[in-house]
């Protein structure tokens, strides 16, 4: 079946190399694995071995991405490992993917990377790519012929050489109720222009905006259409250009392939770099993310939607397996009993053996295990070597190696052993349980922390990882110290992981067992009022002018987008004087830093002169005082504390005037306190050279006409006006 | 046909002075020879649909388009003209004919419409879907629109380009999005609760709104009702059902607990992609009414109209325009691009060029014009030369 499998390969090489022979033979294709996701998701077992080595369907995940890679017409994979580095060389070195004819596997390893931006800057030293590759992680399954997606690159990349990369997409409806795909991953939103297929727009769960898609009027403004998606899924299978290695080394700050680097493309308008799409129809791509898909993308495999990539043909030297009626396959030397059910769509490895009575549906059983009797297993992934005692029952789970469950012990839905636990007996371990050898690490609030790059080879000493756990977290949570005492009932070895606070909500969400039905209800509730919320977010954003206007707010829009900008930059400008106040930072740096504000609001030096003054007055009543005249004592200190900031913005005459109205009108809004005080503090301010005489009697002046109610303020400076007046006249 | 027409006729629109005046309401104004209500009325009438209101914006315009309907369409139209205070919008209009609209559906179509879609593709897709309004949406015209003064009907104020953003289902039946007016110079905001239930939004800014709406009556009334602000049913009414459908039991809360499923499902708005001709209305080739008289070494180009009893002098030219009728017109005069009404006067030696010159004006000799408006009955005098200026008779 091998060779069989060979042949469809070379044959389908051949036929590349026919259509396009210049491009093919000026260029391998090289492709770039990165075997480890910088995740956590898959932990607790991922801290003991990596996830490219986990088994899907009992062969490690990494040779389907390399059968993949191999059949597609990839010539060379730099296979970058980091966490557990060593077990990845090992494994690799011992399997035949390293003495295949026209496919070579590098490995490249290092220990300090936290990321994938890391990754690929540490590639782009090491100089070895030399023209288009692709880039995916180690855990994609796929079936997918480049061919066409890689022409359309190169075509594309012709053109316009700013096109660095083609991103593969596949339809998949998110459910509207858990608002995730069926492979567990959070909804995505993508704009793409139907006619170039260029991605315009990318949003994920990480974005944390609101009930709306905001996109910018210049998109539509350069594309008469756009297309927006909700029922794409992406495969995480890029096709790049070398550009793409350069600009993570330029953006050094680049981690996340998806988060900074095609939403740092995206909105990066001076370079122009382009990101286009490439959607796949009738073939398969998945990534596993998360434990769901793990079971998503099992099921599919034993169903044969990933052909040729399925148990029962030899694609990377997996056993002999045997595909029986009813989606079972079957591997050689298993001992089953003959009143053992083996329902549909399971698969058997070898040597394993099963008791009478037994009832197995949906799951995946891997090699050596040892099923009693009465046992019932639904739905479940039980790996290597595992001894399941008489009168068992597993729903939904996911077993590793080793693991021992005693005689009656239940694991409900959701629940993950990792390596060599021992289930005591009767018990019962709750739903969503992760239960490990290892203690648990005390959680960080971010998704984003990486596995660890231990590379102790095989099993990581306890103790170390412990070492580390202690070594970056300085404590353990309350739970594991708890968990010294065995919690998994009478003969019972590991520690049941607590489930982090918030996380539980989120649990079922990446579980391998299915959304119980109570969850959907709830959601679904909680959908309604999320509609409704966002209904009235919008008529109280639009009241305080900032949505668009739920229609019975429609008048005045036209000039929210200015009072808009100028409440955000006086906002701007008194939190940056606050801070400054706060950490006593220099004047002169204050002074850069609000002109860079002036800058990016397009705001006129007058605006900055009120923005200021108004920050320095909002904080002299801030300032604990008891009377006025105190207050006024107040205002008068940090007058003269930051004079020159607010001098740095008194270029002409009219600056000043801005600053005498804007006073004016805070002591008749915002801070009433100071109208009893207003002739003082002009006074003050004519007394720090900060309001010339001019200015002053200008603004008296333009105040001659205006209403009653406007010249209180007049009114009461009048005797400091008249004894202006009468000074200039005498210097006259 | 459980159908109510209203054709909006508007009065006389600020917009289009001195082409309109209280003489000639804008639905009385010649667009190729032809008032541009007549064009909305004939397809009407095509479609069979006989019994329609007229509603008119002020007294007087209502009297001048009262008066036209009964002796143009005696026999064949059963027409209700119903005046309405002037500047309430398209919205006021409507609720202030509110007590004449019986039927389960509104059919609401502007009376400057130029369109060869039959009106009853719109409402067999209203009804197709049981919408709570359709709308007739059409490409913006590639040409035409940016060329001034070459349409009678044409609306000055808009900048030629983008009139609408419009976002449809892949299906192009159901309207999600629309933006009109300032919302264009915004960035676009879409709920995702509405991309989530559809999946894929095509977005469009080179669709525009064609102001024929099928409306549910009693949807239209209650959303009348309640947002007494409302003042156009392009800039208001539609945007707003789109928003809210899909979650029409909060909004639209006329209907009965027991029926909230369904009418979630319903209440969707749809839009229609149909070709419309535009308001550019150009005659394929030239039309030369029989009783026109033709100079010697006189050239009428392609896409021109001359209308019944016109004379013309010799050695004249005229190239993509339109003359109305009995106009005279002397020799060595040039037309391009312009649109001449009926009566009118031309004096020898003339040039016009891109302008709009309304019934009964007179050009003496030599009178240049490039891209003007004249009113009505205004008298150019001899020689004088004019570029992109509206003239106009004082108001009396």
């Amino acid at each position: 079946m091998g060779a069989q499998k060979k042949r469809a390969a070379a044959a389908a090489a051949a036929a590349r190399v026919s259509e396009d022979p210049d491009d093919l033979a000026r260029q391998p294709l090289q492709a770039i694995l990165l075997a480890d996701s910088f995740t956590t998701k898959f932990r607790p077992i991922t801290l003991e071995r990596p996830k490219v080595l986990l088994p899907l369907v009992n062969v490690p995940m990494i040779n389907y991405t390399l059968a993949w890679l191999e059949a597609a017409g990839v010539a060379e994979v730099f296979v970058f490992c980091c966490a557990h580095s060593k077990q990845v060389i090992d494994y690799l070195e011992n399997s035949e993917w390293f003495s295949q004819p026209n496919f070579t596997v590098k490995t490249i390893e290092s220990h300090n990377i936290i990321s994938a931006g890391d990754a690929l800057r540490l590639i782009y030293e090491q100089n070895v790519i030399h023209g288009d590759f692709v880039l995916i992680s180690g855990d994609t399954v796929s079936n997918m012929s480049l061919t066409q997606a890689l022409q359309e690159h190169k075509e594309r990349k012709k053109k316009d050489n700013n096109a660095v990369m083609t991103m593969i997409i596949k339809k998949s409806k998110p459910s509207p109720i858990t608002r995730q795909s069926r492979l567990g991953t959070d909804e995505l939103f993508m704009a793409i222009d139907p006619n170039t297929k260029q991605l315009l727009y990318y949003e994920d769960k990480a974005d944390h905006s609101k009930g709306t898609i905001c996109l910018d009027k210049m998109l539509l403004a350069e594309n008469p259409s756009i297309s927006l998606h909700n029922d794409k899924q992406d495969c995480y299978i890029d096709i790049c250009s070398p550009e793409v290695l350069s600009l993570f080394t330029d953006n050094f700050d680049y981690q996340h392939l998806r988060r900074h680097f095609v939403k740092g493309l995206l909105l990066d308008d001076i370079m122009g770099y382009k990101i286009f799409t490439h959607e796949i129809h009738s073939s398969y791509a998945a990534r596993i993310d998360n434990y769901r898909s793990y079971d998503i993308v099992s099921k599919d495999i034993i169903q044969r939607w990933t052909y040729p990539y399925v148990p029962d043909v030899k694609f990377c030297g997996n056993r002999a397996t045997k595909l029986e009626r009813r989606g079972m396959y079957r591997a050689l030397e298993i001992e089953q009993s003959r009143s053992a059910q083996v329902g549909s769509f399971t698969v058997i490895g070898y040597g394993t053996k099963i008791g009478s009575n037994s009832k197995i549906s949906d799951s995946v059983i891997g090699e050596g295990c040892t099923i009693g009797s009465n046992v019932l297993i639904e739905g479940s992934y039980i790996w290597d070597n595992v001894i399941i005692e008489d009168g068992c029952e597993l729903r939904h789970v996911i077993v590793c190696d080793g693991v021992i469950m005693k005689a009656g012990a239940v694991l409900k839905p959701g629940v993950v052993l990792s390596f060599k636990v021992v289930i005591g007996e009767r018990f019962v371990v709750p739903a969503y349980s992760k239960v490990s050898l290892l203690q648990q690490p005390t959680v960080h609030d971010s998704d984003e922390e990486l596995e660890y790059a231990d590379n102790s080879s095989g099993t990581v000493e306890f103790s170390s990882i412990q070492g580390t756990a202690d070594q970056s977290n300085g404590e353990m949570t309350s739970e594991s110290s708890e968990a010294h005492k065995p919690k998994l009932g009478t003969g019972g070895v590991g520690y049941i992981w607590s489930i982090c606070e918030g996380g539980q909500e989120e649990e079922w969400r990446h579980s391998v067992a299915p959304i119980p039905e109570d969850k959907l209800t709830e959601l679904s509730e909680a959908m309604d009022d999320d509609q409704e919320l966002v209904t009235q977010d919008r008529t109280a954003l639009s009241t305080s002018g900032e949505l668009i206007s739920d229609s019975n707010a429609s008048e005045g829009d036209d000039n929210e987008d200015s009072k808009d900008d100028s409440v955000y930059f006086e906002k701007e400008v008194e939190a940056t004087f606050l801070r400054a106040v706060e950490e006593n930072v220099k004047v002169d740096h204050v002074i850069l830093e609000v002109n860079s504000l002036r800058l990016s609001y397009n705001m006129t030096s007058a605006d900055c002169a009120g923005a200021v003054f108004y920050s320095m007055m909002k904080l002299a009543i801030k300032t604990p005082h008891s009377s006025a005249s105190e207050l006024q004592q107040n205002t008068a200190n940090i007058i003269t504390t930051w004079q020159k900031l607010l001098k740095s913005y008194l270029l002409e005459i009219d600056e000043e005037i801005e600053i005498i109205l804007k006073f004016e009108e805070m002591c008749l809004e915002s801070a009433k306190e100071f109208s009893p005080l207003f002739a003082r503090i002009l006074h003050i301010l004519y007394d720090k050279d900060i309001l010339q005489e001019d200015a002053i009697l200008r603004w008296a002046d333009e105040k001659e006409g205006a209403d009653e109610s406007d010249k209180v303020f007049v009114r009461q400076s009048e005797k400091f006006i008249q004894w202006l007046r009468e000074a200039s006249e005498e210097e006259d | 046909m459980d159908f109510q027409v209203v054709v909006l006729a508007g009065g006389t629109s600020k917009k289009l002075v001195p082409l309109v005046s209280k003489e000639v309401p804008k639905a009385l104004l010649p667009v190729a020879n032809r008032p541009v209500l007549s064009y909305v009325l004939e397809q009407l009438e095509l479609s069979n649909i006989k019994d329609l209101i007229v509603v008119v914006e002020g007294a007087d315009a209502a009297l001048c388009v009262g008066g036209w309907i009964s002796a143009a369409y005696v026999d064949r139209l059963h027409v209700e003209v119903a005046t309405v205070p002037e500047d309430v919008g398209t919205a006021g209009a409507l609720r202030a004919i509110a007590h004449h609209l019986t039927a389960k559906d509104v059919l609401v179509v502007s009376g400057d419409l130029v369109s060869d879609v039959p009106p009853g593709a719109v409402t067999a897709a209203h009804r197709r879907h049981d919408a709570v309004v359709t709308a007739m949406i059409c490409s913006v015209p590639v040409s035409g629109l940016s060329e001034a003064g070459s349409s009678g009907a044409k609306d000055k104020t808009k900048k030629p380009g983008r009139y609408n953003i419009i976002g449809m289902d892949p299906t192009k039946q159901f309207l999600l999005h629309i933006a009109t007016g300032a919302e264009l110079e915004k960035d676009t905001r879409i709920r995702k609760s509405i991309l989530r239930a559809v999946g894929q939004m095509d977005i469009r800014a080179d669709l525009m709104d064609a102001h024929m709406y099928a409306f549910n009556r009693s949807v239209l009334q209650e959303v009348l009702d309640q947002k007494d602000k409302f003042q156009s049913l392009k800039q208001d009414v539609l945007p707003y059902l789109v928003r809210s459908q899909l979650k029409s039991e909060i909004l639209i809360n006329g209907a009965p607990q027991g029926q909230q499923a369904k009418e979630n499902g319903n209440d969707k708005v749809i839009g229609e992609a149909n070709h419309l001709s535009g308001y550019n209305f150009s005659a394929q080739n030239n039309i030369i009414h029989p009783s026109a008289e033709l100079g010697s070494k006189t050239t009428v180009g392609p896409h021109c109209m001359l209308g019944e009893g016109s004379q013309m002098g010799d050695k004249c030219s005229v190239k993509r325009s339109v003359i109305g009728r009995h106009c005279r017109i002397g020799s060595n005069v040039k037309v391009v691009n312009s649109v001449v009404m009926n009566h009118v006067t031309i004096g020898d030696g003339c040039s016009i060029q891109g302008s709009v010159i309304c019934s009964n004006a007179q050009l003496q000799e030599r009178v240049a014009l490039k891209d003007c408006q004249v009113g009505l009955g205004y008298v150019v005098s001899a020689g004088c030369e004019y570029k992109g200026e509206s003239l106009a008779r004082k108001e009396k």
